[in-house]
């Protein structure tokens, strides 16, 4: 097993000090920051979100990993070409006004900043304004909008619609989700993507971000 | 603590177990074989030849519970340890003896065939939470005459686990006894390390068949481990009360732990049964009625407090399809007998009262018995206390999702279900292919067959357990043996 290697298996298991270990003696041996993260860190996260799908490993496992990867990403981040320009997102979240319902909307949080994306939340209640404002202000790709109840459901709407309003849909992308939430709901008032799950909303975020800065 | 249930209490139980003494006393049980009949009176009971009749006393029954063993070990082909009979343990074991197989592709029932048995085996081999094979299918592509040792010849060639069973026909005995002694070595190595259980059945009421009777003494004189199956059905052949067809449950099962220990003291039983109500609507037997589970638990605990481990035919269905009333009545006879501490439960995959078996639903009833032993280990604390800092570590992180924690006790705490339970949310469920229940458990039973093996049990045996079953097949009218195919 090479070095590149042995750093996706101890990411696959979760062991959060070793994979930093290893990520030094993979620098100290010269070897390229940007296989380290492709071929090790990328690797490794490839595997286990396989595994997560086919329920093999859980939630935990997951997070564990990420955690491992976000440690090694510390250190081989300033020495990638354009000094970090490797980051994956600023992603703002929050419950829409009237909902105070804040469990899923945390879960998603916790997954988000897992694989690296750097997370805004807002919390619960925030108005659409707010979650515009923040976004604009903080340089952030995606809003994420959550609601449990189907009466604050609407406010999600006018989000979106002040998005456009404002002529940022081409920066910013909305995606929603919660329990009273489809994807035919999602289309319906113009949102980008529909999260069902935390993790079907980190995948999601990661390829809006993706045609946001396009 | 282990959560336990009871359905009786010490004063009730004391009763019901004198007045079925006094009917063993009084009104004795009527036995066909006439050597058992002599058996019996060689041990002081009272003997009407006339009426083959056989009144057992008191002091036979104190004798014969003076010599029963109160647990009893199982082991596989190989000799591992499968089933541990006794105390509060708990073993499912698929129901047995299945007539019909519930056809995944047509929906409907039909008769089994040599393929149905192997896919069985072969699936309850892949079980984890399946502790032992049955004979659960009665192949309907052989004579009746051999169709138990069949079962018994098919279930040894494609599965460890230790078999439930049981004999038609006196004369089977001989070839089945002989099957097992191929995969242990010996008589000896046999009776050292039992390989099956032998489901023996009195009559009701108070009646022993020439071939039950006979079964139980051949059984216990090579020190098989015998399942006793009373079947009081209350309201028709036994009194409509619970507690008068538990006190002829009762009666009927002593006096089969009287026959056998009488031929061999020590040997191996199960308290067992499958009585039932009788349903004076449809006049049928239902497994699944609440008052047939509370039987069942009840008995249990007379087994119990008789010194024997316990055996019932619980935690299946009257049901004729996968429906709702087969997950209802199964997970509810499940979780009565497993609070109940029945130790041998026979139900898993069995649907339409004891006649048809369904992979399909074994492997649902499977995650069942997951769940089962899950909830009998019951409530414990686990670096729980003091508490403070895990809540101080939940206010700081926010989760505790990574918590070590967390990490060291999830899946003990936890039970993880198969792909067959539904915990999905709807748009993922639908992006997972929106499949019914049915469906994922088909799709489980494909995977699961697809990746099985035969038995691990080693060539020269299974050559002489050929040579065993088709030496009985001659006899019965075969050329040969049906193709071994799945």
């Amino acid at each position: 097993m090479n070095q590149l290697e042995r750093i996706a298996a101890a990411l696959e298991k979760g062991e959060v000090e070793t994979v930093i270990e290893l990520t030094n003696e993979a620098l100290g041996a010269g070897l390229d920051p940007g296989r380290i993260v492709d071929d090790g860190l990328i690797a490794g996260m490839t595997v286990v979100g396989g595994l997560f799908r086919k329920h093999e490993i859980f939630l935990p496992d997951v997070l564990m990993a990420a955690k491992a990867m976000n440690g090694a990403m510390e250190i081989v981040k300033p020495l990638l070409t354009g000094g970090g320009g490797r980051g994956l997102g600023r992603v703002v979240i929050g419950t829409i006004e009237g909902d105070l319902h804040d469990i899923g909307k945390n879960l998603v949080g916790v997954m988000l900043k897992g694989a690296g994306f750097d997370v805004i939340d807002l919390g619960s209640d925030v108005s659409p304004g707010r979650f515009v404002d923040t976004a604009v202000e903080s340089g952030a790709s995606v809003i994420g909008m959550s609601a449990l109840l189907t009466t604050t459901m609407a406010n999600m709407e006018k989000a979106v619609r002040l998005v456009k309003e404002r002529r940022l849909d081409e920066k910013i992308r909305v995606i929603v989700g919660g329990a009273p939430l489809s994807e035919e709901f999602a289309a319906r008032i113009g949102a980008d993507a529909y999260g069902f799950d935390a993790s079907s909303a980190v995948e999601r975020v990661a390829k809006l971000v993706g045609e946001a800065t396009r | 603590m282990r959560p336990t249930l009871r359905f009786l209490d010490d004063t009730l139980l004391d009763r019901i177990i004198a007045e079925a003494r006094e009917l063993l006393v009084r009104l004795g049980v009527e036995i066909h074989d006439e050597g058992i009949l002599d058996m019996l009176g060689e041990h002081g009971a009272a003997v009407d030849r006339a009426a083959k009749r056989a009144r057992i006393g008191g002091d036979m029954i104190d004798a014969a519970l003076a010599t029963v063993p109160s647990s009893f070990k199982v082991y596989d082909a190989t000799g591992a340890e499968s089933l541990d009979l006794g105390g509060m343990n708990v073993h499912f074991t698929p129901g047995s003896a299945a007539i019909r197989v519930l056809d995944y592709e047509s929906g409907e029932a039909r008769e089994p065939s040599t393929a149905d048995c192997i896919r069985h085996a072969r699936l309850v081999g892949k079980l984890d939470h399946i502790a032992s094979q049955s004979t659960a299918i009665v192949a309907a592509d052989v004579p009746e005459i051999v169709s138990d040792s069949y079962r018994l010849y098919l279930g040894l060639l494609h599965c460890d686990k230790p078999v439930v069973t049981g004999a038609f026909t006196v004369a089977a005995f001989d070839v089945m006894k002989k099957m097992l002694v191929a995969v242990r070595g010996s008589e000896e190595a046999l009776a050292e390390k039992p390989l099956s259980i032998f489901s023996c059945c009195p009559t009701s009421p108070l009646k022993w068949s020439d071939v039950t009777s006979r079964n139980v003494v051949d059984c216990a004189r090579a020190s098989i481990p015998v399942e006793f199956i009373a079947m009081p059905l209350a309201g028709f052949q036994a009194p409509v009360t619970l507690v008068g067809t538990l006190i002829q449950h009762t009666a009927e099962t002593l006096s089969g732990v009287v026959i056998g220990q009488a031929a061999n003291p020590g040997s191996p039983v199960l308290y067992g049964g499958s009585p039932a109500i009788f349903d004076v609507r449809y006049e049928t037997t239902p497994m699944g009625a609440v008052e047939t589970m509370m039987i069942d638990c009840a008995y249990n605990e007379i087994g119990k407090s008789l010194g024997m481990p316990t055996q019932a035919y619980i935690a299946l269905t009257d049901a004729k399809r996968i429906d709702a009333q087969a997950g209802q009545e199964s997970a509810m006879g499940a979780v009565l007998a497993s609070l109940a501490g029945i130790n041998n439960i026979s139900g898993p995959g069995m649907i339409d009262f004891e006649s048809c078996q369904s992979l399909e639903k074994l492997v649902l009833d499977n995650e069942t018995c997951g769940m089962m032993f899950r909830m009998i280990r019951g409530i414990e604390p686990r670096e729980d206390f003091p508490s403070l800092p895990r809540f101080e570590e939940l206010l700081a992180e926010g989760h505790l999702l990574i918590s070590p924690h967390t990490r060291r006790h999830l899946r003990e705490e936890h039970y993880f279900t198969g792909a067959v339970i539904d915990r999905a949310n709807r748009s993922r469920r639908l992006e997972e292919g929106g499949r019914t229940l049915t469906e994922r458990a088909h799709e489980q039973v494909e995977s699961l067959l697809a990746e099985s093996t035969p038995s691990s049990v080693r060539s020269s045996a299974r050559a002489e357990l050929k040579s065993i079953m088709t030496f009985a097949a001659s006899a019965a009218g075969m050329d040969r043996l049906p193709e071994e195919t799945m």
